[in-house]
């Protein structure tokens, strides 16, 4: 099926084109969002395996950057909102008890990795709590999100529990990026720790992408057939195709990087730290690409789509103005704060 | 407790409520270690980084609960409020995707070298880097100011099919009460950080901690609330004039007046009544309202009985007095604390006064706040859209449910907050990275 036949008849000009334009720059956030911040939230699940000693070495390698990954989640849902503003009614009335625990969990951790250094030290431990416990909540409620999406808010038993499933699922997906971010940004036993996280994570990353994968599909006909029919079939192979070779290489990565560790070969470690995370970040990617695809152009599944939902083209028109002005900048600043703090992760010192 | 509509109202104020109070700090704090900053630079004088380091760790914590309930807002004004975007949306969107993209991205960015980059960047960059992170604080007000006013007093759109279109930006950037309310909330929030820097200075000195910022600190709290206070409340004063002319229910409100009168008293005093639609226990000073208001002893003053649509007085009223009292106080305070200064040494019992208003900012802002936004209803759009007509059909149980969970977590928060910077209070000037800690109070009391 043509994704395009769905354009409301009579469309064209910037009607057509400016919705197009604000769905990739959404995705484009989301995407940004869930590889940024995952890998933060990520951290924080694993926050309570460590010695309360690595703790502070685990925050301080996210420390940084949390707070503006965090704002690429504000520029996605702000974009829906301001674009798309009958889809972000429907979206998030649909959701609203997953929305109102994930805003808990995010606000736990986002002021639990403040307090745990400005408290008493006898209260450490319980921000470290909250910190762990937030990103979790966070995690496991927007993969539930995205599971009731996928199935247009399917409510019953089956529904819900498949959604809790792909909670799970990108549980232990940002569970793997936070582990990769750490094999990248640390050394010695915690990066051996982060060693051994990965490797447990990377099968619930796995299990979580191909529960989305076959699941979707099945929910729709519309989806079925986008993915089943030929020639599409064979032009979209390499998606699933590259996302199996990211495994088998993610797992390549940590073998070596574990032999390395075990034989003492700093250099080796140090020259491949970066793979895991490379190949976690690839899988997200794909995985993101597939879901696009499938739910193209819909906003909603089979009801609303990305014209329907769009905000006036002249209002689109005063955004995309300030959005093409901004974001090269934005993204610019954001590579130099990343280059301040390059290289392994130090303890935090304010000043 | 089965109405949505209250319950959505309730659950938006609380997150609000809770919301602001970290901005209004940010805000004037970040300027305020701006210049911190700046001064050691030209000084060299230990005393600037000292302060500098101790209220930077201020900062990153108003920063986080700032980002933290900020994120909640975006996701409410869909969840609680869908008919405001559907009917606004064309304004209020691209005014809203504005503060993200210029403010919040800058400022989140630079915070983390503001924060951690001391020693990664050079004194320059880092500087830049704060000056930036302020920047975007005040620029992000700019903007949800843009859109609040625009609220309060809609200009430069028209209506069709029902939904707002924008046709004159520049008339909805420079809307009609816009210039005042700024004016008003900045000075709102460097009064606040003024309070509290001298708040906190005050019960560091009490406590005997010899740390050589800490009269520095108190001087530059009370002289800078002592400058501002007398502005902020000529500054309201023009504000207030403003609303009368543009939203003169709310005025009416404000001023406890139900009937239009010729030579309108000034209650000072009183027990509004909404079912009987007049005030018990009026104390008025006569005619003084109309003095002010209209600048004529005898001049007419319209009472809330002659609008067809108009907010309850009895909020209005009271969080006025509350806003005013406070303000008033805060004059007392202040100038009391800048001549004591002026003369040596401030007395014991007046470095109680500062600790006991090192929070007044807060109760000042939030009950002005609410004299605003409820003196808008039932409008949330003043003339184009009832709060009643952009609530959602989310069910009552479903948000009284969320709104118990995000009640007990702000009740946590704050307190949290409030005991942590009395225990950095407690802890003192930190020694800077790389120093050995040498122990301030007890050994030189």
């Amino acid at each position: 099926m043509n994704p395009l036949e769905v354009v409301p008849a009579g469309l064209d000009g910037a009607a057509f084109w400016l919705p197009l334009v604000f769905v990739c720059l959404m995705g484009l956030s989301m995407l940004l969002y869930v590889i940024l911040d995952g890998y933060d939230l990520g951290v924080g699940i694993w926050l309570h395996q460590a010695e309360p000693a690595q703790r502070d070495r685990m925050i301080a390698s996210i420390g940084p950057f949390w707070d503006a990954n965090e704002t690429w989640l504000v520029l996605g849902v702000g974009l829906l909102l301001v674009a798309f503003p009958l889809a972000h009614g429907v979206i998030l009335g649909a959701l609203y008890l997953p929305v109102a625990l994930m805003l808990a969990g995010l606000i736990l951790r986002g002021v639990a990795f403040d307090f745990r250094a400005k408290v008493k030290p006898e209260k450490k431990a319980r921000w470290d709590l909250a910190f762990h416990a937030g990103s979790l909540l966070a995690s496991l409620a927007q993969g539930t999100m995205l599971g009731q999406l996928i199935t247009g808010f399917d409510a019953s038993p089956a529904g819900l529990l498949f959604s809790v499933f792909i909670g799970l699922g990108l549980a232990a997906g940002y569970a793997l990026l936070g582990a990769s971010w750490l094999i990248l940004k640390t050394e010695g036993a915690l990066q051996l720790r982060a060693l051994r996280w990965a490797r447990l994570s990377a099968w619930g990353t796995g299990a979580g992408i191909a529960a989305v994968s076959i699941a979707t599909p099945m929910v729709s006909p519309a989806i079925f057939a986008k993915w089943f029919s030929l020639p599409q079939f064979f032009a979209l192979l390499p998606i699933p195709l590259a996302s199996l070779a990211m495994f088998v290489l993610l797992q390549v990565f940590l073998s070596r990087l574990k032999v390395d560790a075990g034989s003492g070969n700093a250099n080796g470690l140090r020259r491949w730290a970066w793979g895991p995370f490379a190949c976690s970040v690839s899988l997200f990617v794909l995985a993101f690409f597939g879901l696009a695809y499938s739910l193209f152009p819909y906003l909603v599944p089979d009801r609303i789509t990305i014209w329907n939902a769009a905000a006036a083209p002249e209002s689109l028109m005063v955004m995309l103005a300030g959005a093409l002005l901004v974001l090269p900048a934005i993204l610019g600043y954001t590579a130099f704060a990343y280059r301040v703090f390059r290289g392994k992760a130090s303890d935090l010192h304010y000043g | 407790m089965d109405d949505p509509l209250l319950l959505a109202r309730i659950q938006f104020a609380a997150n609000i409520t809770f919301h602001i109070l970290f901005p209004t700090l940010s805000i004037a704090l970040g300027w305020a270690l701006l210049f911190f900053r700046v001064r050691y630079t030209r000084t060299r004088d230990e005393r600037w980084m000292s302060l500098y380091r101790f209220w930077v760790k201020i900062f990153a914590l108003c920063f986080a609960l700032g980002v933290v309930s900020g994120i909640t807002m975006s996701f409410q004004f869909g969840t609680n409020w869908p008919g405001f975007m559907t009917t606004v949306g064309n304004i209020a969107g691209p005014l809203l995707a504005y503060e993200v993209l210029t403010a919040f991205f800058l400022e989140a960015t630079f915070l983390s070298i503001m924060l951690f980059g001391m020693n990664r960047v050079s004194e320059r960059v880092h500087t830049l880097a704060t000056a930036l992170v302020c920047f975007g604080t005040t620029l992000s007000a700019f903007w949800i100011l843009v859109l609040n006013s625009w609220m309060q007093t809609p200009v430069g759109f028209e209506m069709r099919d029902g939904v707002a279109h924008a046709t004159d930006w520049l008339a909805i950037l420079s809307n009609p009460s816009l210039p005042y309310r700024l004016l008003h909330m900045l000075i709102a929030s460097a009064l606040t950080v003024a309070f509290l820097i001298a708040g906190l200075s005050a019960y560091r000195l009490l406590r005997r901690d010899a740390g050589g910022d800490v009269k520095l600190g108190l001087k530059v709290g009370v002289y800078a609330a002592a400058v501002l206070i007398p502005i902020q409340i000529a500054v309201g004063d023009l504000h207030g004039l403003n609303t009368l002319h543009h939203q003169p229910a709310k005025v009416a409100a404000m001023e406890g007046l139900w009937d239009s009168t010729a030579g309108a008293p000034a209650v000072l005093f009183a027990v509004p009544d909404e079912a009987a639609r007049r005030n018990r226990f009026e104390i008025a000073i006569p005619k003084l309202a109309s003095l002010y208001l209209v600048h004529d002893a005898n001049g007419v003053v319209k009472g809330l009985k002659d609008f067809e649509q108009h907010p309850r007085m009895t909020p209005v009223f009271w969080a006025f007095r509350v806003m005013v009292g406070v303000g008033l106080l805060m004059f007392a305070v202040s100038w009391l604390a800048a001549w004591w200064l002026r003369r040596g040494a401030v007395p014991r019992w007046l470095l109680k006064g500062l600790v006991a208003m090192s929070f007044s900012g807060w109760f000042a802002v939030v009950a002005g706040w609410y004299v605003t936004e409820i003196g808008r209803q039932p409008w949330l759009v003043t003339g184009v859209l009832t709060a009643a007509d952009a609530a959602s059909s989310v069910p009552a149980p479903m948000i009284a449910m969320s709104l118990a969970m995000y009640l007990s977590l702000y009740v946590v928060l704050t307190v949290a907050f409030v005991s942590a910077i009395f225990h950095l209070a407690r802890k003192g000037t930190p020694p800077a990275h790389g120093e050995a800690a040498v122990p301030l109070a007890g050994a030189l009391s």
